[in-house]
């Protein structure tokens, strides 16, 4: 029983910890992020979490109203993810909130901070229903529907090309949401499915072979894949192996330097929707892809640029607002009007969602480069 | 018709060839844990750890401008030498304990290695190129590549060695003494924990040359230890754990299998037919399919 | 305060689970690594009841019923599983049940209607702390009871030895199948307070990892012991949040630091925190 007895000075000193902790958090204004930075997907929490550093070392650099940044990890999982969101509200007190960056999670603990009404903006949710919540809730990117439509007509109309397959990873709902809205809108516009049946992967496959068979027997003429980088890169590299000629597409899950090096030159000639093209000739955006390839060594994709804008976006707020009371940042939050981030001039819709252009990116033999921009 | 059918017959022959290879990486890890659980039998879930690190190795190694054999043999050093390690300072002092605890230890090793590798090496994954030049052959409809081939024969290779080592060598010999029954080869003057210490290298350099070996399909990850780990202990039980050539067996049966649900039904369903195949095979024959049948005694 | 309020309401939930799950491990000895499955199942169930075919009745009414549903899922699901895989000793049970955990979340993952992959959402608030607290309390009567029972003794018989308390009479496959049944259902039950606070379910909560937390959490408080059981959850809830505010670089690799005191105290006392005993000493068993 040594360990018992023992106990309890253990427990009092930590408790006297968390409170001597809580009880210094006076009058400071704090900015709440939740992101995975260990566990299942942790490789997109890393990249956003890096954005959002640059961006507020970038701020604290710079005038006006100051704020403290309070960064929690939430194993990519669900309680761990309401824990700290409820953690940065109680304890921290947090005034307003970078949120999850992937959608399921941010539906998770969107619900909490509704009713704690924190603005809350999560850089990369895509999922319609996140911003549905409640009027705390907003987002920096565009949502799944628009990128759909976007490749959807940029099939149609810049690639004239009319008979597409659709590959669906079947446990993310991203895919299964940009699947539907752009097989909406390809057949909406005249284009037509090569094949009936509906083909679908799982996350972590690394064999792709017998999917392919099946894509080499219908003979489409582009193949649209709205998944992310990981398998896509492995499907790519497979499909060519196999002698399958067509482009792929995809949508912004596909953004990372790590697909090239998973598919080598056997990317190139796909195209995909982004937030923003890292070439871009804007300043503002060379300014980003210089500094964050200064600090972390790669080049940013749009889980960063995505977490730079957020906080960005949310800076803009605070500096606007007449109190650091959450409702008056929310009012203005919820204003953000020709907001000029990295990934383009954001403006709030009724509902949240940002409306803003999509870039379309040409795969090279080493990276993506700009083609065309789509606006809304 | 005529054509779909003959459409089906080759998907099923190229799902097998598929399987073969697949089956062959997930032999070389469940060996491993074979190996260890025969002469333990303690269930190592840190075993797929191993593999990460291993390959973490391997990949730095690449980094570094090393050729390609240097870094298969930093792999399985590194790995090997981790596992001799983490027995130490871990699993030995725990081993008296009793199984439970020993399980929860191994499942906190796993749990750090992954965490820690996320926060070390970063979550991004790393890849890995093949370690030949990959060339294609077809056969009508079906593709076979030289990778899939020299993983398969390198499989073998293993086996052999294994084999050989086992029944033909001095420490080979200590090893099934040890696993026959602990206490009574120590009194026949063989020093078990060395025996143990060298099982743990043996089984993790194995499964280091099978993380480098993914390069092929797979890039390297923290997480990529859990579910690999997972599937290979499948395998073990299912060839019998805790014997050698089952391993190997459990391995192609695993690969194959999932091939051939993945491409002729769904691969949502992918990891559900190991486990279900697992259940299968412990309902009719609890050992495993080359396991022996161990009577309870009273 | 929110926070703490929702930090106690997870413990309360984990203090049923760790319960049910030490009915099987604890006192019938028979190793599950599948325990998540069946939370699943049970919160899954209740929330298809109330998402889609709640009755209109008031919500403590309707709560009855979504705890009635996730136990008798769950307990279902336990009897499906129980009678194939309870010839299964040791580590072999260990490995099926985890396979039928797995196979269960893999379900759940493929079924659109119960939200797939993106999680289960607009669950009604039904219950709160006071019905969770409620409930463990129930749990933990339940157990000390048993505990105490001709039945219970049969039960902890097998643990100690199958053949032997074969001998004395004890139908080893009914009584293992009870607890297996009984303790897949209070979990069920716990994952119905679990749909019903957090009003939201994700398949990735039900997944391997977490049928070893609660696994961990028996074995921490003392297989067999239900204060051990109370004291393990509470514990295992509490320290990785408690982590978070020790700032800095700790923080940060908190994710590292918690497995590493797990093995130090399997190391330092491997029979976890009570033991077999119970909180004042008392103990139903000598050593065996």
């Amino acid at each position: 029983m040594k360990l018992l007895n023992q106990s309890p000075k253990l427990w009092a000193c930590l408790l006297s910890l968390v409170l001597s902790q809580s009880l210094m958090s006076a009058e400071v204004l704090k900015v709440g992020v939740v992101s995975p930075i260990t566990g299942a997907t942790a490789t997109f929490g890393q990249e956003n979490v890096n954005g959002i550093k640059l961006a507020y070392e970038k701020l604290k650099k710079a005038g006006g109203k100051k704020f403290e940044l309070v960064i929690e990890d939430d194993k990519s999982d669900a309680i761990e993810s309401t824990n700290a969101t409820r953690k940065l509200i109680n304890i921290d007190k947090i005034s307003a909130m970078i949120g999850e960056p992937t959608s399921s999670l941010a539906l998770a603990s969107a619900p909490i901070v509704q009713e704690a009404k924190i603005p809350f903006i999560t850089p990369t949710a895509t999922n319609i229903k996140v911003t549905q919540v409640g009027d705390y809730i907003s987002r920096a990117c565009f949502t799944d529907d628009f990128q759909g439509v976007v490749m959807a007509k940029f099939a149609v109309n810049t690639l004239k090309k009319k008979k597409g397959l659709i590959l669906i990873e079947n446990t993310s709902d991203y895919s299964k949401g940009l699947a539907k809205s752009f097989s909406d809108e390809f057949l909406k516009l005249g284009g037509k499915l090569a094949s009936t049946e509906e083909l679908t992967y799982v996350a972590k496959d690394t064999d792709f072979q017998s999917l392919l068979r099946k894509v080499k027997r219908a003979n489409p003429e582009f193949i649209f894949v709205p998944g992310y980088y990981v398998e896509v890169g492995l499907i790519i590299k497979q499909a060519r192996a196999l002698g399958i000629t067509a482009p792929f597409m995809g949508g912004d899950g596909w953004d990372s330097p790590k697909l090239f090096e998973i598919a080598g030159a056997a990317v190139k000639g796909s195209y995909i929707s982004n937030h923003f093209a890292p070439d871009d000739k804007d300043p503002i955006v060379q300014n980003f892809v210089k500094e964050y390839t200064k600090i972390y060594g790669v080049k940013p994709g749009g889980f960063a640029a995505l977490g730079y804008d957020s906080v960005g976006i949310m800076n803009a707020a605070i500096q606007k607002a007449k109190s650091n009371k959450s409702s008056d940042i929310n009012a203005e939050l919820v204003k953000t009007k020709n907001y000029q981030g990295v990934t383009g001039l954001i403006t709030f819709d009724k509902d949240r969602n940002p409306k803003k252009a999509a870039v379309v990116l040409e795969a090279m033999e080493t990276g993506f480069v700009f083609h065309t921009k789509v606006n809304p | 018709m005529g054509q779909n059918v003959a459409f089906f017959l080759w998907d099923c022959l190229q799902y097998l060839i598929n399987g073969i290879s697949q089956g062959s990486l997930y032999a070389l890890v469940a060996l491993g844990y074979t190996m260890v659980y025969g002469i333990i039998r303690l269930v190592n879930f840190a075993h797929g750890e191993f593999l990460m690190i291993g390959a973490m190795c391997g990949y730095y190694a690449l980094q570094a401008h090393l050729p390609m054999p240097v870094a298969i043999l930093v792999a399985m050093l590194s790995a090997g030498l981790l596992a001799v390690v983490v027995e130490r300072l871990v699993y030995r002092p725990i081993r008296k304990s009793g199984r439970i605890p020993a399980l929860i230890t191994a499942i906190g090793t796993s749990l750090f290695f992954q965490y820690f590798g996320q926060l070390t090496f970063g979550a991004d994954p790393k890849t890995i190129p093949p370690f030949i030049t990959e060339k294609i052959y077809n056969f009508g409809e079906v593709n076979v590549s030289n990778v899939q081939l020299a993983i398969f024969v390198i499989t073998m290779l293993v086996l052999a060695f294994l084999w050989w080592l086992t029944h033909f060598t001095k420490i080979g010999k200590a090893m099934r003494a040890t696993s026959y029954n602990l206490q009574a080869a120590e009194l026949m003057g063989i020093n078990t924990n060395k025996i143990i210490s060298f099982t743990f290298f043996l089984g993790a350099a194995l499964a280091g040359l099978g993380g480098m070996l993914m390069g092929y399909t797979m890039s390297v990850e923290p997480m990529m230890g859990m579910n690999l780990g997972i599937k290979a202990f499948v395998a073990a039980v299912v060839g019998g754990i805790g014997v050698i050539p089952g391993a190997a067996l459990g391995g192609f049966i695993i690969g194959i299998a999932e091939n051939l649900v993945a491409g002729l039904y769904k691969s949502s369903f992918r990891d559900g037919v190991s486990f279900f195949i697992l259940i299968l095979i412990l309902l009719i024959k609890p050992s495993g399919l080359l396991g022996k049948n161990t009577k309870e005694k009273v | 305060m929110d926070y703490y309020l929702q930090i106690l309401l997870i413990a309360g939930i984990f203090i049923t689970l760790t319960l049910s799950l030490n009915l099987i491990n604890g006192f019938c000895g028979q190793f599950s690594l599948g325990h998540a499955g069946f939370w699943g199942v049970g919160a899954y169930a209740s929330a298809v009841y109330s998402v889609y075919y709640a009755l209109p009745l008031p919500a403590a009414i309707n709560m009855m019923i979504a705890i009635i549903v996730g136990f008798i899922a769950a307990a279902l699901s336990g009897i499906l599983i129980g009678v194939p895989c309870l010839r299964l000793k040791g580590d072999y049970l260990a490995i099926a049940t985890l396979g039928f955990g797995e196979i269960l979340r893999i379900i759940i993952t493929n079924t659109e209607k119960i939200g797939g992959p993106r999680g289960f959402i607009n669950i009604p608030h039904w219950a709160n702390i006071i019905w969770v607290y409620a409930i463990a309390a129930v749990a933990v009567v339940f157990m000390i009871n048993l505990k105490r029972s001709s039945f219970g003794r049969a039960i902890i018989s097998i643990r100690e030895d199958e053949i032997a308390s074969e001998n004395m009479g004890v139908n080893l496959f009914k009584y293992k199948l009870f607890s297996f049944t009984i303790g897949a259902g209070i979990a069920g039950i716990a994952g119905a307070l679990f749909a019903h606070t957090q009003q939201f379910l994700h398949p990735s909560n039900f997944n391997f990892m977490w049928s070893v937390i609660i696994l961990v959490m028996v074995i921490l408080g003392g297989q067999g012991s239900v204060t051990g059981s109370v004291v393990g959850a509470i514990v295992l809830t509490i320290v990785p949040e408690l982590l978070r505010f020790a700032g800095g670089n700790i923080a940060a690799w908190r994710m590292t630091i918690f497995p590493v005191l797990l093995i130090l105290l399997m190391l330092a006392r491997p029979q976890g925190i009570f033991g077999p005993h119970e909180l004042g000493g008392s103990k139903l068993r000598s050593k065996a």
